[in-house]
């Protein structure tokens, strides 16, 4: 079997690869696919931003070094972000079904697939925002508590302004990582571009519609990296 | 207007503990320009720090004007800083803001409305002849434009104090000169209180009043400048000596290093 073969191949040999006609016939299929894969980036990552930046903040603020010491609750909650961190994904969508029942009244479907995904983006980004924060170093911290800066303005005002571009890159990693997290979503029903390509393409043999999938999952990371690298630079003054 | 009290400032515990500053006591007049020398880990910036409380005092009183510091609570202190200024040696202003914002940002902590904040920033920034940059970035300017821009910063609030933490010792001799005259030029037209800590005792020389000497924590001696000028007069420790003398002596006589064993080293 040559290489055109196994990639275009399919399963009763004819080299009907990118068969346009069949294509045409999914196109509704895709696009909807399509819309299920951004309506999961578009909750998750949002909340993942909206609350895993106060969580990352609190982890810089609560450790031994930071702007309010308190190392025993610190490493309480540092060790249960790591924990969620630990587990695989597809292993958390499962773990917290009753949750995820809780929550959106429902374990299948889209929105069933966007609660432990979710779950999972929280403590992926807070950890992303209490390293890029860290990173900073002591400097300007000091120069505004010598200004008589409160906690909240340091953080508002000069912790979070200088981290901006490494919290848009950050941004920027989560995302792409999370399009392939939701390619599992087909366990639960979840769909997506990813289930898609894993639905027709692995499981029906049809190459060519997963290919195409595929394609459409590279062209989306690279729009994802594309734009998230262009805002990072335009924020980035160094 | 500055005055310490039996200060002590202790880090860490047990084993490791270590005093950077050892039962100092110091009075700073008003309007004057004050010096603090010594070598690294002499304590100098350790006692800079515990003026304004950013290293808070293990034992010992803190006064500014009046108001004794160590006796206030976080927002009481909070609100006293706005009246102390301070310079760094490696400037710490926000990259991410101009230089008009970086300026800005000490009016917004000190509660200065919006619309009066940027025409005051604007002032201090022709104080130190850079208003021209206030749209710069501090990644575009030269290392004398920040220090002169995070002095700008400094002052723009009118602080009665100005704490000045190596102010010259990341620039070049000729900016060291530029800085210090501005900060000359900003001590006699506004009156303000100088603290400056610096190892330079060409920069002492240049523009203090007086000098506190520091060895090993404590105050070693303190003396005025004009003192130098006095025929016979000599700091009275080893160190003062050392530094007033400030040259640099090689003892050209030692044994020369073997090439053979630096090679075989590396």
């Amino acid at each position: 079997m040559n290489f055109t073969s196994i990639v275009l191949g399919t399963s009763n040999g004819s080299a009907a690869a990118f068969n346009f006609g069949r294509i045409v016939e999914l196109a509704p299929e895709i696009w909807v696919a399509m819309a299920q894969t951004f309506a999961m980036l578009l909750v998750a990552i949002p909340i993942a931003i909206l609350l895993g930046t106060p969580l990352g903040i609190w982890l810089f603020s609560m450790s031994p070094n930071g702007l309010r010491p308190r190392p025993r609750l610190h490493r309480v909650v540092d060790g249960i972000v790591n924990t969620i961190r630990s587990f695989p994904f597809l292993i958390l969508l499962i773990a917290i079904i009753p949750f995820t029942r809780f929550v959106v009244g429902t374990t299948i479907g889209t929105a069933a697939v966007i609660v432990p995904l979710t779950i999972n983006a929280i403590p992926y980004f807070a950890r992303f925002v209490e390293q890029n924060i860290s990173q900073l170093g002591n400097g300007v911290v000091e120069a505004a508590q010598a200004m008589g800066a409160t906690r909240g303005q340091i953080i508002r005002e000069v912790l979070l302004v200088e981290a901006r571009p490494a919290l848009l890159s950050s941004i920027t990693i989560m995302t792409v990582s999370f399009i392939s997290y939701s390619a599992m979503a087909g366990l639960v029903g979840g769909g997506g571009i990813g289930d898609f390509a894993i639905r027709y393409g692995y499981y029906r043999y049809e190459t060519g519609v997963m290919l195409l999938a595929i394609i459409l999952m590279i062209l989306l990371v690279h729009a994802v990296q594309f734009v998230g690298s262009r805002l990072s630079r335009a924020a980035d003054k160094r | 207007m500055i005055r310490l009290e039996n200060v002590t400032t202790t880090f860490g515990q047990g084993q490791e503990k270590f005093t950077a500053v050892k039962d100092v006591s110091l009075e700073i007049t008003a309007g004057s320009i004050h010096g603090i020398i010594g070598f690294s880990g002499a304590g100098k910036s350790t006692l800079l720090r515990n003026i304004n409380l950013l290293q808070r005092p293990t034992a010992g009183q803190v006064f500014v004007d009046g108001t004794e510091l160590t006796g206030l609570n976080e927002s009481e202190l909070r609100k006293q800083r706005h009246d102390i200024g301070m310079i760094f040696q490696h400037f710490n202003l926000l990259n991410n803001r101009t230089a008009l914002q970086n300026v800005e940002l000490n009016l917004k902590f000190a509660g200065v409305a919006k619309n009066e904040r940027r025409k005051r920033a604007l002032e201090a920034l022709a104080i130190v002849d850079l208003a021209d940059k206030a749209n710069a970035y501090p990644g575009q300017l030269s290392g004398g434009q920040k220090q002169r821009i995070s002095i700008a910063r400094a002052l723009v609030t009118e602080p009665k104090v100005l704490l000045c933490d190596e102010p010259t010792s990341a620039v070049d001799p000729r900016t060291t000169t530029s800085v210090l005259q501005y900060l000359s030029d900003i001590n006699s037209s506004l009156g303000i209180t100088t603290v400056i800590v610096t190892h330079e005792m060409n920069v002492i020389k240049a523009i203090a009043d007086r000098v506190s000497v520091m060895e090993d924590g404590a105050v070693v001696e303190e003396f005025a400048l004009s003192s130098l000028q006095e025929p016979g007069f000599e700091p009275v420790t080893p160190i003062g000596r050392y530094l007033i003398s400030d040259e640099i002596t090689l003892n050209r006589t030692s044994k020369p290093v073997s090439s053979a064993a630096h090679i075989a080293r590396v």
